[in-house]
């Protein structure tokens, strides 16, 4: 949706979403814009922000609404304060659009008045992105088996269990959250519950704050 | 830092005192007024006691307009501050540097849907640059000072500050102001990127069909950028264009100026624009009334950005070399850079392209059949011109929206910067009269006329009681042709003459209206009486409100119509069994 409503990340391929906004939205990016600004060729990629802020009252606010209000799209978003003191936050944010439209958010963003920097960690190198998942199954009989032996290959821990169920926690990729959660799936019933990414840089650099 | 002890309300007033606000436009209310007890109590702060809180932003935001400091506003909680959003989304939307205080119910009660509460900061968050709420009296004084520092730093814009009615009544500590930067982190880039000021003055050395075009970034800078774009412009004789925002920032009488540009700009600028190969743009932002249709705007040029804001730079077109700076800056170190390659731009093809444009500009574009039976509006703003021209610098026009704003921007010449106020972005009816309320607070001598449809003008008509109680000798001028002009207009191009909804049905006889309301009334109804009107409007020493019957069936040309490039312009009416505007651009607004 390009009304900046938060998605189910999808297969990893930014694209294959983008493309589906752009259908729908006619005007790529900008809706509301009196003139289509881009040829509908132009790529949609997907990009990792990492977003230095003041842990204000409202701020988590601006930057959604900035989102909304632009029409920009949200694969997904987590934020956690980052400094000892609290007053300091990360607000990690995955995002799908042209070139022109992730220079534009990059922008938007370091225009509010509480952020810090903006980092587009997809642009300036390496980076590691991770995420935490709770995968809630169904589970009796043999397939209590099978779920414990595909945990086992992706690392999983069991985090709960019953005689029915298990809840495993996952972390890594988002490919890899998403490629445990089919595979479960298939076993059963699931219900997940998913942190969103978070990623940082690799290498010895330290983001000022 | 000494600290001194008093109430939140009497810490407002004190460092409004301490930004060296003078003027303050507001309406009073429950949850603001312990804040009015103190303004009560003093003599440094005026209030102007407007009539709706709309009016009190819009007249902030001529008072800034026109005197280059922030502008003021104090509101109460819910009504007052949902009624002043549409003057702080205009002021957002053409950078007006305001700051607005609205009440708030008491902190305890914020979230019990109180009487008057309304949730300010989540309404104005998108329609402001900033804003904050004060739950804690010890804060105030920073977050006044800081507010201040957010509205006219950098791209300027409205800062909200709601303070709840506790706040206002308890003791605290207030904090003078510390310096310039109020803020721990924003510091918005100012100052040019030295190597990219080379590599323009390179491009426009290179330049054979160069162009500038400015906007309202050159007004925001303040006077001196405005001095440094005409210096730039006469020492390299490039032609220059300005948007609707920018008009004054280049003098309108100089040969190299040649008019707005985009939807109703002039012939010569919109193909200059289309046809130039260098383009420096300098505080404007490629908005879509200047670009028309995008893929076909200007296709063979370089382009050069000048703006404080980065997010404007290839936002709608891309450009070649964003340089990010406040323009004044940036204009300063452009001449010198320029100044010291001690080289000239081809001087054979600068000249081929005076020609080039003079060619355009016999087309004489704004030429418009006179008539002596009916006021012509555009001869009516053309004698306005004229009449007040010996005036000088201290002629300042406002106006509401629609035709008339156009015919204004086309036939008014301004030489000054801050002597032009409309609203450009957002475009708000009703806009005017309360903006020239605004300047004539600044600019107690000047001669200030509000430009007005009779459509526009019913839309804040009661700030003529405001006019009336403080003697404000604000002129307004109606271009009366009993239609919402625009509307008509586009509905005649768009929908074959289907004029629903565009009649001005059951208007007010205007002169009696004014009256009424305590102020001097004219009408004109035929060309000979028009420049008596002017005339005698101009001689009254008090708020006058003139009546101009024009001819309802004017049309606003030359016209880009929506959908259409530069080079693609309709200078007259299109003949019957045409169609101005195709099935693509009809869906544009």
């Amino acid at each position: 949706m390009p009304d900046g409503t938060i998605r189910k990340h999808g297969n990893g391929d930014g694209k294959g979403a983008g493309k589906r906004m752009m259908a729908k939205s006619g005007t790529v990016g900008q809706p509301g814009a009196a003139y289509t600004f881009e040829k509908q060729d132009d790529p949609v990629r997907r990009h990792t922000f990492a977003v230095i802020v003041d842990n204000e009252p409202g701020v988590l606010a601006r930057v959604i609404g900035l989102f909304a209000g632009r029409g920009y799209n949200i694969e997904s978003l987590t934020v956690s304060t980052v400094t000892e003191d609290e007053t300091v936050s990360r607000i990690n944010i995955v995002t799908t659009g042209t070139e022109m439209v992730i220079e534009q958010i990059k922008a938007q963003l370091e225009r509010l008045v509480p952020v810090h920097t903006v980092h587009d960690l997809t642009l300036e190198g390496p980076h590691v992105e991770k995420e935490l998942a709770l995968v809630k199954v169904k589970a009796k009989d043999h397939s209590r088996r099978e779920s414990l032996r595909i945990a086992d290959v992706y690392g999983a821990k069991v985090a709960d269990t019953t005689l029915e169920s298990f809840v495993f926690l996952i972390h890594g990729s988002p490919e890899k959250v998403d490629s445990f959660i089919e595979l479960m799936d298939a076993l059963g019933g699931v219900e997940v519950a998913r942190s969103g990414v978070v990623a940082i840089s690799r290498g010895a650099q330290i983001a000022p704050i | 830092m000494s600290a001194t002890s008093m109430t939140g309300a009497e810490m407002v007033i004190k460092s409004l005192v301490d930004q060296d606000v003078e003027v303050v436009f507001g309406y009073p209310g429950g949850a603001v007024l312990p804040i009015y007890d103190a303004l009560f109590k003093q003599n440094r702060i005026r209030h102007i006691l407007v009539r709706h809180e709309q009016g009190a932003v819009h007249a902030a935001e001529g008072y800034a307009r026109a005197t280059g400091k922030p502008g003021v506003v104090l509101v109460t909680s819910g009504p007052g501050a949902t009624n002043a959003v549409t003057g702080l989304t205009d002021a957002l939307m053409d950078s007006i540097p305001l700051v607005c205080l609205t009440g708030q119910v008491p902190t305890h009660l914020i979230g019990n849907d109180a009487f008057q509460e309304c949730d300010t900061t989540g309404i104005t968050r998108p329609c402001t640059k900033h804003n904050y709420l004060v739950k804690d009296v010890n804060r105030l004084a920073k977050t006044m000072h800081e507010a201040f520092y957010v509205a006219t730093s950098g791209r300027p814009g409205p800062v909200v500050i709601d303070i709840p009615k506790d706040v206002q009544f308890a003791q605290g500590d207030y904090q003078a102001p510390n310096g310039k930067q109020a803020h721990k982190t924003y510091r918005p880039q100012v100052k040019p990127d030295r190597d990219r000021i080379e590599a323009a003055v390179d491009m426009l050395l290179e330049a054979k069909r160069p162009i500038v075009y400015a906007g309202g970034g050159v007004v925001n800078s303040g006077p001196a950028a405005s001095q440094l774009l005409t210096e730039f412009v006469k020492m390299t004789n490039f032609p220059c264009t300005l948007t609707l925002m920018g008009l004054g920032a280049f003098p309108a009488r100089e040969p190299q100026f040649l008019g707005m540009l985009g939807m109703h700009g002039t012939y010569e600028a919109n193909w200059a624009m289309h046809d130039c190969d260098v383009m420096l743009c300098v505080g404007a932002r490629f908005d879509d009334r200047i670009t028309g249709k995008l893929d076909e705007f200007s296709p063979g040029s370089r382009k050069i950005h000048i703006d404080i804001d980065p997010s404007s730079i290839n936002k709608n077109v891309p450009v070649e070399l964003p340089i990010v700076a406040d323009c004044g800056f940036a204009l300063e170190d452009l001449i010198k850079v320029f100044r010291a390659r001690h080289t000239r731009p081809d001087e054979d093809a600068l000249a081929a392209w005076w020609a080039q444009i003079d060619e355009w500009r016999a087309k004489q574009c704004l030429s418009f059949e006179n008539s002596r039976e009916i006021i012509k509006p555009q001869h009516a703003i053309k004698r306005l011109y004229e009449m007040t021209r010996d005036r000088g610098d201290e002629v300042y026009i406002t106006t509401e929206v629609g035709q008339h704003q156009m015919w204004a921007a086309q036939h008014f010449d301004f030489q000054k910067p801050n002597r032009w106020m409309t609203s450009g972005g957002l475009g708000t009816m009703g806009y005017g009269l309360p903006a020239a309320i605004g300047v004539q607070l600044g600019h107690p001598n000047g001669l200030v006329i509000d430009i007005a449809g009779e459509a526009s003008i019913l839309m804040n008509i009661q700030e003529l009681s405001t006019a009336v109680q403080y003697r404000l000798p604000v002129k307004v001028f109606i271009l009366n042709n009993k239609y919402m002009g625009m509307v008509r207009q586009w509905q005649e191009l768009l929908h074959g003459g289907r004029y629903s909804e565009s009649y001005s049905e059951a208007l007010p006889d205007f002169v009696k209206l004014a009256e009424a309301y305590g102020l001097k009334g004219l009408r004109a109804e035929t060309p000979d009486e028009l420049e008596g009107v002017i005339a005698e409007m101009i001689a009254h020493d008090g708020p006058v409100l003139c009546d101009i019957a024009v001819d309802p069936a004017e049309n606003c040309f030359p016209m880009i119509p929506s959908g259409a490039a530069h080079n693609d312009m309709l200078l007259a009416p299109v003949p019957e069994g045409e169609e101005a505007i195709g099935a693509e651009g009809r869906v544009l607004v």
